[in-house]
């Protein structure tokens, strides 16, 4: 059946990926599992976060563009997805914007104390 | 079946398959062949008949609203009958709970689903010129899904009803006894519906095109459709998971929007809104499409700027997503804040009077007919023209501050909404009414109910443009006597609106048993749809249609002697549709 | 594109009859094959058509979770101190086997694609198989982690009861066990199953019970390597007896004491050296690496590298320096994280885009389960792949918000 299906189209548009990238990006994701874990024990500072956050992005998009064979794939899907973030930073953008402008995070020291035994019992 | 008496187009091969001369209503028969339906028609019409109830149950509260305000101290909820159905609630709270329960119901029963799932899911396959949707049990379990939400919503009311409004803002929605976890998971589970739509519409439009079926050539509302499903996918999900959080506020103190947690509220206002300032324009956009299509099909021309109104659409869907904070300029946002979305408020009116500007430009030296569809067509770009203008005042920051909260804001909406969806949505369901059940209306009806619309609408809402900007706060059960004159015009206004209503629906009713045998083109109509008979076949074309110029209305004519419009001669080849056709009825163009 | 393709293969079609001949296919009678639906009008177009829908949902699946994130960056960015401080209770070793677990089983999924396309049955079932196991890993892992924390009331705001004097509250339920509950039934149903379908000779149903028991019986060996890494070195490694665990459990050695006495030298001596989180760190040193000499588990491994480092840094005399707030002194914030009215919200967050990260990895095992069935009955060809594919981009993108939570939860300095 299949070998009819090849001649016609609309047929036969499986791509499939080769096993050693596939293998390959997973080990290079392991080694970034293990370089964020092991940055974790140094002191940038500020930088800090931007550092987890880039190896952290590095590894979704090797995820994204292997795993879900996502560089091979239609443009207009690439630019679903991208656009996805496009707005979830438009999303964090504006309402990080606002929190940080307003600075009214005045929790003030209430009754709470450091929770007494009481409160569990 | 034998090969042999089938017409061309068909596809023997398909179990699935009807019997010829049957259409989409009658190729299977019963309850069950209705509940589980794939069918695309079927489930848009199960959406229509769901929308109009939940409709229904909305007009309802609000006319009991209306009914409530005709005296200072109110009237209806201080009737005994009241203290009777609930002996444990004031009026004032019975008042607050209705004109929540008014809110939510018509925004995430009715509006939201009104033309996307209801119109939509009839019209789009159809005018694609594709057999059904991408996903057809997607399709089906969203409506489930509806009505799942309309059964929580429903419940929310039995309970102990909602008084938070519809925003559900924190903290009062965190604190009050009212059944707001019923409520807001009834809103969940409907966001999923309207999700699926909207994912379902998108995929559909891409890859289900026919061949010759280009972007430029779709009918404009399924570019309005197209940019509503954008909005749909991309913000409900963002409302999913503000109520899953305000849920879990209220269950286990999450402390992340509750100040008594040392949340924040104003974080429960940025999430609310990111959804449910582009859920405005899921309400409006799909209305815009019908519209266009109204205009250009009963003015018999070209619609006028066609790529313009295409783009403004898309453009509409993306700025929604960057003007949501002008909902919150009194809510406590820092004021740098306030100015910049105030700003950018301000580029969201662009696209929409771009769009206004072609829909008279096409009429303009249109042959216009009258009809119907075309009566609230028109009300339409009036009323939405007021209501976008006032939103202007709104959007500008200083002018805000003294107006928000007010009767105002409830005017501005109800003439977006109100004035601009509904009208619109009954102008589509007018419109397209003879391709769905195969019935032709009385036109003088159709037109009553449209002045009767017209009127009682203006009636309710203008008067309250002068209360807001007279200071008279939305959301209060009693009011000082100086606005009594004006309250009641509104009351009275909003009774006429009732009656134009039910007269719209009497006319399409009748219609069902009395109404004469629908054309396949009724109108003159270019799109896709009025090439299949009226109604559809289950798979939509008898054979596959030929794709051409949605807006060529150059070889369509009326015939005198059968009552409908004819092709007259079979010149229609595929015209490029950015170019005006060559005929010269369009050389005024 | 496609469809424009898709629309001139469609004109066969119309023609009833007449297509077949077309193609010069007198063999095959169906225009459309079994696995095509019968609206679309090729294999392909019916792939596209379900592929843009599955990144459609993709695109609401990260606007869902970016309410969450934004959550996140507003709080953390009012109260860094607050992130810093309970992060400390977060068990960096068990985020890193759970983020290794995760992108293995992305490896196995993303083959498992590549086995539909190819048409390798059986191997295609042995990695849905082993895609599953590690999601029942991961979720074995988190119930420790979660009954954990529940036990010592490190909960959201509102129900937080931490108490750093009192760590074993008495009378609180079995968390581990109810949490277990649900798997164990599951397992000795899939167990009955598995012998039921055996004895009465039915193949189908007894190749698709063998790759699931394994898959059930993984979440216990989640469950065992998370207690292992939780509660220290008494433990035995193959402990899959589930009260036995909680029991154990119960007696609360290890990461719990560490980070609080931590904590406790924090406040008392704002500019020590910190020589107490330094002995914490070398028996945990000792600790893990008798467990990574006798665990073959590449993460283990890595983290005992990290463990190493920060250790030698400790020991070097670097500060540890928690807070970097401007408004208050160290000694003030310190005193403030663990007031329920500030640490609940970390630990909300934490809940809410953990648990709802959980739920999808829930939903996951249960689309996947349906697909290995469906493997089993040999449903996919190179034509039709279309639901692993889709699964997989489902699941890849459950693996990529985990990318993202782990850093962000545990790693915070």
């Amino acid at each position: 059946m299949s070998a009819h299906e090849n001649a016609r189209e609309g047929y036969d548009f499986a791509h499939p990926l080769p096993l050693p990238l596939l293998a390959g990006t997973f080990v290079v994701l392991t080694m970034l599992t293990i370089l964020t874990v092991a940055q974790a024990s140094f002191e940038f500072g500020s930088i800090d976060v931007l550092i987890v956050m880039v190896i952290a992005t590095v590894k979704a998009i090797l995820v994204g563009a292997i795993f879900m064979h996502l560089a091979w794939d239609k443009p207009f899907n690439i630019i679903c997805f991208i656009g996805s973030f496009v707005f979830v930073g438009l999303f964090i953008m504006f309402t990080l914007f606002d929190s940080r402008a307003t600075v009214k995070d005045d929790i003030p020291i209430l009754d709470d104390g450091i929770v007494t035994a009481s409160a569990e019992k | 079946m034998s090969a042999g008496s089938v017409p061309s187009g068909y596809e023997v091969n398909d179990p699935g398959y009807p019997i010829p001369q049957e259409n989409y209503l009658t190729n299977s028969k019963g309850i069950l062949s209705w509940a589980f339906t794939l069918d695309h028609k079927r489930i848009g019409m199960m959406y229509l008949v769901g929308v109009c109830s939940a409709f229904l149950l909305g007009g309802l509260l609000a006319i009991g609203i209306r009914l409530h305000l005709f005296a200072p101290d109110g009237i209806l909820f201080n009737n005994g009958l009241f203290k009777w159905l609930a002996p444990d609630k004031a009026p004032n709270d019975i008042y607050n709970q209705v004109f929540t329960l008014h809110g939510a119901i018509m925004v995430f029963l009715f509006i939201i689903p009104s033309v996307p799932a209801a119109l939509g899911n009839f019209l789009v396959p159809v005018m694609l010129g594709a057999k059904d949707v991408a996903f057809p049990r997607l399709n089906l379990s969203s409506f489930y899904l509806w009505v799942c939400g309309a059964v929580f919503f429903v419940m929310a009311l039995l309970a102990s009803g909602l008084d938070t409004g519809w925003t559900f803002y924190t903290p009062y929605s965190t604190t009050t006894d009212s059944s707001v976890i019923l409520a807001t998971t009834g809103a969940f589970v409907l966001g999923f519906s309207s999700i699926f739509t909207g994912l379902n519409f998108i995929v559909t439009i891409n890859t289900m095109r026919p061949p010759g079926m280009t972007w430029f050539r779709m009918p404009l509302f399924l570019w309005a459709t197209y940019s509503t499903s954008i909005i749909q996918v991309l913000a409900t999900p963002v409302l999913g998971i503000t109520l899953l959080l305000l849920i879990a506020e209220r269950t286990m103190h999450i402390g992340i929007f509750d100040p008594e947690y040392n949340g924040d509220p104003v974080t429960f206002q940025h999430f609310f809104w990111f959804y449910s300032h582009p859920a405005v324009y899921i309400m409006i956009l799909p209305a815009f499409g019908i519209i266009s299509e109204l205009i250009s099909v009963h003015s018999h021309k070209r619609i006028f700027g066609y790529r313009f109104i295409a783009y403004s659409s898309i453009a509409i869907a993306l700025l929604s997503f960057i003007v949501w904070g002008h909902h919150m300029f009194t809510s406590g946002m820092s004021p740098i804040t306030t100015i910049i979305f105030s700003a950018l408020t301000f580029s969201v009116s662009v696209p929409s009077a771009i769009k206004v500007f072609n829909w008279v430009a096409t009429m303009y030296k249109g042959s216009i007919s009258l009809t119907t569809p075309m009566v609230y067509a028109i009300s339409f770009i009036f009323l939405f023209t007021i209501g976008g203008l006032t939103g202007l005042h709104l959007g500008t920051l200083a002018t805000d501050l003294h107006l928000h909260d007010t009767y105002f804001v409830v005017a501005h909406f109800h003439y977006v909404m109100v004035g601009g969806t509904v009208v619109a949505f009954l102008g589509g369901v007018f419109h397209w009414w003879p391709k769905m059940v195969g019935k032709m209306y009385s036109e003088l009806g159709g037109k009553i109910s449209a002045a009767f619309v017209f009127f009682g609408f203006n009636l309710t809402f203008l008067p309250q443009f002068v209360l807001g900007s007279r200071g008279m706060p939305r959301r209060y059960a009693t009011y000082d006597p100086e606005f009594a004159a004006l309250h009641q015009m509104s009351t009275y206004g909003s009774l006429i609106l009732g009656v134009g209503l039910f007269v719209a629906l009497f006319v399409l009713l009748v219609s069902l048993f009395k109404g004469k045998k629908a054309p396949a083109n009724p109108w003159g109509g270019a799109t896709l749809e009025w090439n299949c008979t009226s109604p559809p076949p289950f798979y939509n074309f008898d054979r596959p249609p030929v794709v051409g110029d949605p807006y060529e209305f150059g070889n369509i004519e009326w015939d005198a002697e059968s009552d409908r419009y004819v092709k007259v001669e079979p010149k229609r080849q595929i015209v490029p549709s950015e170019k005006p056709a060559d005929s010269p009825a369009h050389a005024s163009e | 594109m496609a469809t424009t393709d898709a629309g001139l293969a469609s004109d066969a079609h119309d023609k009833p009859g007449h297509g077949h001949s077309d193609h010069g296919h007198g063999d095959h009678d169906h225009d459309h094959p079994s696995y095509l639906a019968h609206h679309f009008d090729t294999p392909e177009q019916q792939f596209d058509s379900g592929k843009l829908g599955m990144w459609l949902f993709l695109v609401t699946e990260v606007l869902f979770f970016s309410g969450m994130f934004c959550a996140y960056a507003i709080f953390r960015s009012w109260r860094p101190e607050v992130f810093e401080g309970c992060s400390q209770f977060l068990n960096t070793k068990l985020g890193a086997i759970n983020t290794g677990v995760l992108l293995f089983s992305s490896f196995t999924m993303a083959w498992g694609v590549r086995c539909a396309q190819k048409e390798q049955h059986k191997l295609l079932t042995v990695m849905l198989a082993t895609t599953l196991s590690c999601a029942t890993v991961f979720l074995g892992v988190k119930a420790i982690e979660y009954s954990h924390k529940w036990h010592l009331g490190l909960l959201p705001a509102g129900l937080f009861s931490y108490d750093p004097a009192n760590l074993h509250p008495e009378g609180g339920p079995n968390y581990l066990a109810w949490i277990c509950a649900p798997f164990i039934a599951i397992t000795i149903g899939v167990a009955i199953w598995l012998v039921v379908s055996f004895l009465r000779g039915a193949k189908f149903q007894f190749e698709c019970a063998k790759p699931l028991f394994v898959v059930c019986l993984f979440f216990f060996v989640g469950v065992g390597l998370g207690t292992i890494l939780e509660s220290g070195a008494d433990k035995e490694h193959s402990s899959h007896d589930t009260v036995a665990v909680s029991d154990a459990h119960g007696s609360e050695p290890g990461e719990g004491h560490a980070a609080v006495e931590g904590h406790d030298s924090h406040a008392d001596a704002v500019a020590s050296t910190d020589a107490e989180p330094a002995t914490d760190h070398s028996t945990d040193l000792a600790l893990i690496e008798r467990l990574a000499s006798d665990s073959t588990n590449t993460g283990l491994k890595a983290d005992l590298e990290a463990r190493k480092m920060q250790s030698e840094l400790a020991s070097g005399g670097i500060v540890y320096d928690v807070v970097d707030d401007t408004s208050a002194t160290v000694a003030h914030a310190e005193d403030n994280v663990l007031r329920p009215s500030r640490a609940g919200v970390f630990f909300s967050i934490y809940y809410c885009m953990t648990g709802i990260h959980a739920i999808h990895i829930l939903a996951g095992i249960g689309v996947m389960v349906w697909l290995l069935v469906r493997s089993v009955r040999k449903d996919f060809n190179h034509n039709y792949f279309g639901p692993v594919d889709y699964v997989g981009l489902y699941w890849h993108i459950v693996d990529m918000i985990w990318i993202y939570l782990f850093p962000l939860m545990y790693l915070i300095r």
